[in-house]
């Protein structure tokens, strides 16, 4: 997928300008997944939640402190269950491994479940350049593929758009008469669906997790067209990260009650697929030749370094979800596949620092997101040292790191502090007028369009007032006095 | 009881009288209040903004005056989660200063944090006439589990009504140098935020931290509410209200 993440602040004007992407977004904010997942928690009980996201990111731990012996388990207790395991160090190289597989196979038209890794390696422009013709399944993945644009969401793609969107889409593509009535609409697109389920010659899933002890792919799905895109077809290809890999399928039970829940606040999700090796001699369905692309693409430049706790994600969507300036520009404005804090985070470690200069700025590190992440990721702490990183590589404007310096500065000498606080109190006081609003501030125009600057409410700092005091209150050894007098 | 007042530049410059509000709830409840002379800003807007360098300084001379107190009480959450989570971390890898900056993190407190916890007498004799909604700050709540703090000793408060808000628990935009970056998506939370009060019905807004006050203060006024009062929990708990 191009990355657009350096136009953050333009495309976030657009979002917050668009009316429809507005509304929109209020009815997720208001109906949405947070209110759903507060719910799961209280059901679940709130204390035993906390002590089941500990022992969350301790899997998660233990995966990623061995991520390269894991991946041998994996591979191994795959291979031998009849699976094929590939390794792919970039987006370039998974794009090729597919479009081998593709060539191998003879393959024409490849169906897919949702992959968000299909997304960074631009999977489906690969595919559509190769002759081979990919269909999202994944109902939000489908209204996108005929919409023409990239997710806003991690697991809810099309969240950005309302049902009136979709139905004017469903008209003008399917050829049909307009409904807006959504099990109709639903099922018009299983209708169109149908055909190419049955008539695909590869199906492309993601993969949630990756069973180390039994070789085992996963998919958390609430669509069935997971279970097709994995059964049906002669080829199933599961695309997913190398930081996938969990250790034993008791892991794999605890990350799933976090991560329903997180997600969507279900218990459990419609669908949980767990695919071991293709077709066995015995079995009826299922895929004949079963291949894992396990991708790397920037996820071993994290381990051992201080953005690993990134690695832990689930891709629960969690983070996002609760982030009040998610919930104000939308998925889009990010610029790349992973919107949110996550992507906040994501972005800039597998896309570079420097083609992603806002992402990690655009958040007041008010840690919503570190609450409510399943796997106790400190996405603030994160997002501050990647500023710290920019700040160390000069990416940051000279004007900013020379306020930071000058603030700095004045503030360890005391008495310059004073004398400059003591200005721009008198300043800031005059420009406030008689209603002790600020109007229009120097320097601070991106504050005052949108808000007045409350000036000061006294001529003097609280420091030359409270040295302004007789010393006898000064020194004041357990008295009480009253202080309303020094208000003014 | 020593106990060290960190007033924050914000109350130094923006509104002394918190400071003032929050001297009198630490000698009324019996504390022994050092106010340094010398003191002025915790050094979290480099910190925050990556600047490791511009904290530390301020971070040294902060840990320097007030090392001698037994407590140090902030009228701020976002400031005292600074000394007390983020020091440390400022001081990662000099194991002289990060034992120094441990230490003095153990001992520092939100206001109401240090009132409700450990204050041996807090007393609240103040009255405030009418229905208040509260903001609950970020760094304060989940930092530092300011929550039902501030809501205890405002309880104590004559003729005071708390009526919760809607999302009291969501960041209100201010975010620091994030509000002059990132101008329109932070008046955009501030903007959802004053719409949850207005919809609350409370006459006031009552807080713990400066930074949300002035945004919030400030959007309030911009949409035309002139009413509705913006107050820190200190002024009101002092009945300065």
């Amino acid at each position: 997928m191009h990355v657009q993440s350096m136009h953050f602040k333009p495309r976030a004007a657009e979002a917050l300008g668009n009316g429809t992407l507005q509304s929109n977004l209020q009815k997720f904010n208001s109906t949405g997944f947070t209110a759903l997942r507060a719910k799961a928690v209280t059901e679940f009980g709130s204390d035993l939640f906390e002590k089941l996201r500990g022992e969350g990111a301790a899997i998660r731990d233990r995966g990623l402190a061995n991520l390269d012996a894991w991946l041998e388990r994996f591979e191994s207790e795959a291979t031998r269950r009849g699976a094929t395991v590939l390794f792919a160090e970039t987006r370039e190289e998974a794009c090729e491994l597919l479009l081998d597989i593709c060539r191998r196979h003879g393959v024409k038209k490849a169906i897919k479940s949702k992959s968000m890794l299909s997304e960074e390696a631009g999977i489906n422009e690969a595919l559509e350049a190769a002759g081979v013709m990919p269909v999202e399944t994944d109902l939000g993945e489908y209204i996108l593929q005929l919409a023409g644009e990239p997710p806003s969401h991690i697991i809810a793609p099309a969240l950005h758009k309302n049902k009136d969107e979709v139905a004017d889409l469903f008209e003008a593509r399917h050829r049909a008469p307009r409904k807006t009535d959504i099990p109709l609409m639903t099922r018009e697109a299983r209708d169109v669906l149908r055909g190419h389920f049955l008539s695909a010659d590869l199906g492309l899933s993601g993969g949630n997790f990756l069973v180390a002890e039994s070789g085992s792919g996963v998919i958390v799905t609430n669509e069935g067209n997971g279970r097709m895109v994995t059964t049906l077809p002669r080829v199933h290809v599961c695309l997913t990260g190398i930081e996938k890999v969990i250790p034993t399928l008791e892991d794999f039970a605890t990350l799933l009650r976090l991560l329903t829940r997180s997600a969507t606040g279900q218990p459990i999700s419609n669908y949980v697929s767990l695919f071991t090796g293709p077709r066995g001699a015995l079995d009826r369905d299922g895929p004949e030749h079963m291949v894992f692309i396990l991708v790397d693409a920037g996820r071993t430049s994290l381990v051992g370094g201080d953005m690993q706790e990134m690695l832990r994600c689930i891709r629960c969507g969690a983070c996002m979800n609760h982030c009040p300036v998610y919930r104000a520009v939308g998925g889009h404005s990010y610029g790349w596949v992973y919107p949110g804090p996550m992507g906040s985070v994501l972005t800039p470690s597998y896309v570079g620092l420097e083609n992603a200069l806002d992402l990690p700025q655009a958040a007041t590190l008010c840690g919503a997101c570190s609450v409510a992440c399943p796997v106790k990721i400190p996405l603030p702490e994160l997002l501050r040292s990647l500023r710290e990183k920019q700040v160390d590589r000069g990416l940051r404007p000279a004007r900013e790191r020379l306020a930071f310096r000058v603030w700095s500065w004045v503030a360890q000498h005391p008495r310059l502090y004073a004398l400059a606080t003591a200005a721009a109190v008198r300043l800031l006081r005059l420009l406030g007028g008689t209603n002790g609003l600020i109007g229009r501030l120097p320097f601070g125009s991106e504050w005052t369009r949108g808000r007045f600057f409350p000036a000061p409410r006294s001529w003097r700092t609280f420091r030359a007032l409270y040295a302004a005091r007789p010393r006898r209150l000064r020194k004041n050894r357990g008295q009480t006095t009253v202080f309303s007098s020094n208000r003014e | 009881m020593r106990v060290g007042l960190f007033v924050t530049c914000l109350v130094d410059l923006m509104r002394p009288s918190i400071g003032f509000a929050a001297l009198k709830l630490l000698e009324d409840a019996g504390c022994d209040v050092v106010v340094p002379a010398t003191q002025t800003c915790c050094g979290q807007p480099g910190w925050n903004s990556g600047d490791r360098e511009s904290a530390r300084g301020l971070a040294r001379k902060l840990i320097a005056e007030f090392e001698d107190c037994a407590y140090v009480v902030v009228p701020s959450g976002s400031c005292a989660g600074m000394i007390r989570v983020h020091f440390p971390e400022v001081f990662e890898g000099d194991a002289g200063m990060l034992a120094r900056a441990e230490r003095l993190g153990a001992r520092t407190y939100e206001l109401t944090d240090f009132l409700a916890k450990v204050a041996h007498r807090p007393k609240v004799s103040a009255a405030f006439e009418g229905a208040v909604t509260y903001h609950d700050s970020c760094s304060g709540l989940r930092e530092l589990g300011v929550k039902a703090q501030p809501r205890q000793l405002l309880a104590k408060v004559e003729g005071l009504g708390l009526v919760e808000m809607e999302e009291c628990e969501t960041c209100c935009g201010f975010g620091g140098t994030f509000s002059i970056k990132y101008g329109d998506i932070s008046a955009e939370m501030a903007e959802r935020k004053c719409a949850h009060i207005a919809a609350s019905g409370a006459k006031a807004v009552v807080l713990g931290d400066l930074g949300c006050m002035l945004n919030i203060e400030g959007r309030l006024r911009k949409r035309g509410d002139a009413k509705t009062r913006v107050l820190h929990v200190a002024e009101v708990l002092a009945g300065e209200g």
